[in-house]
């Protein structure tokens, strides 16, 4: 039955060769190369998800009434878009199910996403041959931010509505081109025009997942190409390659991972409410609500907004630099510019040009670790200040003294951090040859005394 | 009853009666797959972990079925959700006991491929041969690939009016338009209490364009402390500022205001998306926060009738800030 189809296969196509190759291309046994695994089966879901939402989405903004099955909205006046995601959410079967699922995707999506670069910059994964793969992923998290900004975008709901509002400003404040943009995009100001949400629609659920699934495709052909990298072991040399098969020892696990990542998806969808649009209700320009909080992957831009001192940068009566462009676009630009550029970086300043097959443990390269945690830390405190509001409530510590305090601190905790990260580094390292030189004495001393 | 026991009984057959030896060909030809003794352990797990996931599976769609059950986002999430998790665990068990784990080597491909790369660029460079004259060649290829491209991109200054910026200056205040409420109640100066605030809108105008929403408050006659040229602006005590903050354009929702002593911080407008701090009594100014304008500021004035209307237009343009934002007052 086998023998019947492979040959059915292989005369139609040509490809047993390929399929032999394939079915023993090796995977390094360590768990921190399942990171990015588990960011394709994030996507995996959010396709699935996605594709059965917009089976019941529309993109209309014409104001419409509810009379729905959720009492407190009912004579309320609001967008056919949010509509059709509250009716989605109490009248479609299984429909709230799905929504929070694809909501919880999209955050694990992301997280993934970013764990797995941190293993990819503090090991040196990136190095010559795979500077196109990393360039390839980091673009894939530009596009996965921007993604899953328009997913929640799209429902129109308070929270929905306070979000398209910043980004209209921070694409408003872009130096001289900025409000032409602005118009481009949205049709008029704020809050545009009938065509917006349409817009926004087909590039949340066409352009975008489709320019992510080729990026997905290039990164993992890349991948295959090169080869994965490996931790340096007995076995595993630059050129010696050491790992499980694709089939038969890799497939169960990688399916087993894929369903692990669907089933804890699925549990939080159906058990840990997440974003519950009814209670937001529905947008108006005129309306906000206190202790609002983005998805936690844009937590960065809104710390980085409200961390900036209040001065836009003016010459006369023009005005150079609105503020909202410090800190939400020039700080993501940035960071995303320091992790293009980093390879290019480190080859030219650091002096290394081989190629690499093998993996470095963060201690082995102390500059790189160094400025990773510098930026790490640059970038997580402008995260945290994002959350002063919600400490103030929690704790009492006032907000105002919090901003004040983050303003300084962004800027010496990299330093500390780094300081810190390059003379552990250096420690582990020298640890290592002292414990390495000890063992190779007694091993002598032991020779020498001769086998008694 | 006879029939049940037969089924309980080969079912139970099924799982922990003897299995039949494993299907292992040798002799006549070297494995690729090395031999290993089997597991039975391991396969009885893996087969009781698939099956807990297609009781779980089949709890999904019974679910769905079922109407009249509470809580149907949970049972559903929480049996589909089991029942990939239960899948994962099988699959995790047949990888790691069932099937052979084999630990390979083989070597990484070639770091390059010197002549091939040769051929390559050779293929390239004699492919253009033949031109002589080959900077106009370039010049003429190019520039039509250019104005092409250039063409193909024209529609896309249809998406919005691109140039005309006079949108961002239109608010449809002008002197005279009366104060009314979100269902299109007029406002009396009388509404208007201390240490409350209100949002007016233009009456018989667009309530969602963002040049429209103001915040009234009253103040009492010693606290407002207004610079001369905005002097006029209060009607009896009530001031009005354009709703939308000068930062990020979300709607200033948050009015602080300390009823007893001490106090100092005034009372203030404050934004809750970035915190921008508008101090309210003296036209608007940022008192804390990232906006880098003053809260444009509506003159008022009180009707014979006691409404309250318009006296004229803001005295800055509404809305975050942008190149042209200082340039011009705003029109009605």
């Amino acid at each position: 039955m086998i023998r019947r189809l492979v040959r059915y296969l292989d005369q139609r196509s040509g490809t047993a060769p390929l399929m032999r190759r394939s079915m023993r291309y090796l995977f390094p046994d360590h768990w921190s190369f399942l990171l990015g695994e588990v960011a394709l089966y994030a996507f995996i879901v959010l396709v699935v998800t996605g594709t059965y939402l917009a089976l019941f989405y529309t993109d209309g903004t014409t104001p419409v009434h509810y009379h729905g099955t959720y009492a407190p909205l009912r004579g309320q006046e609001m967008t056919a878009a949010y509509k059709s995601v509250v009716d989605l959410s109490f009248s479609v079967k299984a429909g709230l199910l799905i929504r929070q699922t694809h909501h919880w995707a999209a955050d694990v999506f992301i997280a993934a996403i970013f764990v797995h670069l941190l293993r990819v910059f503090f090991t040196g994964a990136y190095r010559t041959p795979r500077e196109l793969t990393y360039w390839l992923g980091v673009t894939m998290l530009m596009v996965a931010l921007l993604e899953g900004f328009l997913g929640y975008s799209l429902v129109d709901d308070l929270l929905s509505g306070m979000g398209l509002a910043i980004g209209y400003a921070v694409v408003l404040s872009i130096p001289f081109v900025g409000a032409n943009l602005a118009e481009l995009i949205w049709g008029g100001p704020f809050p545009g025009g009938q065509s917006f949400f349409a817009r926004m629609y087909i590039l949340h659920v066409f352009l975008i997942p489709i320019l992510i699934a080729v990026l997905l495709t290039a990164h993992l052909a890349l991948v295959a190409l090169r080869h994965h990298t490996q931790f340096r072991g007995r076995r595993q040399t630059q050129r010696k390659l050491v790992g499980l098969p694709l089939y038969p020892a890799q497939t169960p696990r990688s399916l087993g991972l894929f369903a692990a990542v669907a089933g804890v998806l699925f549990l939080l969808g159906g058990l840990v409410q997440i974003n519950p649009i009814w209670l937001w209700g529905p947008f108006h320009t005129y309306s906000s609500t206190n202790g609002a909080q983005p998805d936690w992957y844009l937590g960065w831009l809104i710390g980085a907004l409200r961390l900036v001192p209040g001065w836009d940068f003016t010459i006369g009566h023009y005005t150079v630099v609105p503020n909202p462009f410090w800190g939400g676009a020039a700080f993501p630009l940035v960071v995303f510019g320091f992790l293009y550029l980093w390879p290019w970086l480190e080859r030219r300043f650091g002096g290394d040009v081989a190629y690499h097959n093998l993996l470095d443990r963060p201690r082995d390269a102390a500059w790189r670790s160094a400025i990773g945690m510098g930026i790490l830390t640059w970038t997580s405190f402008v995260f945290f200040a994002g959350a002063s509001d919600r400490v103030d409530v929690l704790f009492g510590l006032s907000y105002s003294a919090q901003i004040r305090a983050y303003r300084v601190l962004v800027w010496v905790l990299p330093i500390v951090v780094g300081a810190i990260t390059y003379r552990v580094c250096i420690e582990l390292r020298r640890g290592e040859l002292v414990q390495g030189e000890r063992k190779r004495a007694e091993a002598e001393a032991r020779a020498a005394r001769g086998p008694a | 009853m006879a029939r049940a026991r037969d089924v309980v009984l080969s079912a139970l057959l099924l799982f922990v009666g003897r299995p039949r030896p494993p299907r292992v060909r040798r002799g006549d030809y070297e494995r690729i797959i090395p031999e290993r003794p089997p597991d039975a352990g391991g396969e009885l797990l893996a087969i009781a972990l698939f099956a807990a996931s297609a009781l779980c599976a089949i709890a999904f769609v019974a679910f769905y079925a079922l109407d009249r059950l509470p809580n149907q986002t949970q049972l559903l999430g929480g049996s589909l959700g089991l029942s990939f998790c239960f899948l994962a665990a099988g699959l995790i068990v047949t990888g790691r006991r069932v099937i052979v784990t084999e630990q390979l080597e083989h070597d990484y491909p070639a770091e390059e491929h010197r002549e091939d790369q040769e051929t390559v660029a050779r293929i390239v460079e004699e492919s253009g041969d033949r031109v002589t004259r080959r900077r106009f060649f370039k010049l003429a290829l190019f520039g039509a690939g250019g104005a092409l491209g250039v063409a193909l991109i024209t529609p896309a200054a249809s998406l919005g009016p691109f140039l005309d910026v006079d949108p961002f200056y239109a608010t449809p205040w002008r002197r005279g338009r009366r104060l009314v409420d979100e269902s299109g109640r007029p406002y009396r100066a009388d509404d208007i209490e201390v240490a409350d605030f209100y949002t007016a809108f233009p009456e018989g105008a667009d309530e969602e364009n963002i040049a429209s929403p103001v915040v009234l408050v009253r103040l009492a006659k010693d606290q407002l402390a207004l610079p001369a040229a905005l002097a006029r602006y209060p009607a009896d005590g009530i001031v009005g500022y354009s709703k939308i903050c000068t930062h990020a354009g979300c709607a200033l929702s948050l009015y602080r205001t300390p009823l007893f002593s001490p106090v100092e911080p005034g009372p203030a407008l404050v934004c809750p998306c970035h915190y921008s701090t508008f101090n309210v009594a003296d036209g608007g100014t940022v008192e804390f926060g990232p906006a880098g304008r003053k809260l444009p500021m509506l003159p008022l004035a009180i009707d014979r009738h006691g409404y309250l209307r318009a006296a004229g237009n803001f005295d800055e343009p509404v809305g975050p800030s942008w190149w042209g934002v200082r340039d011009r007052k705003p029109t009605s």
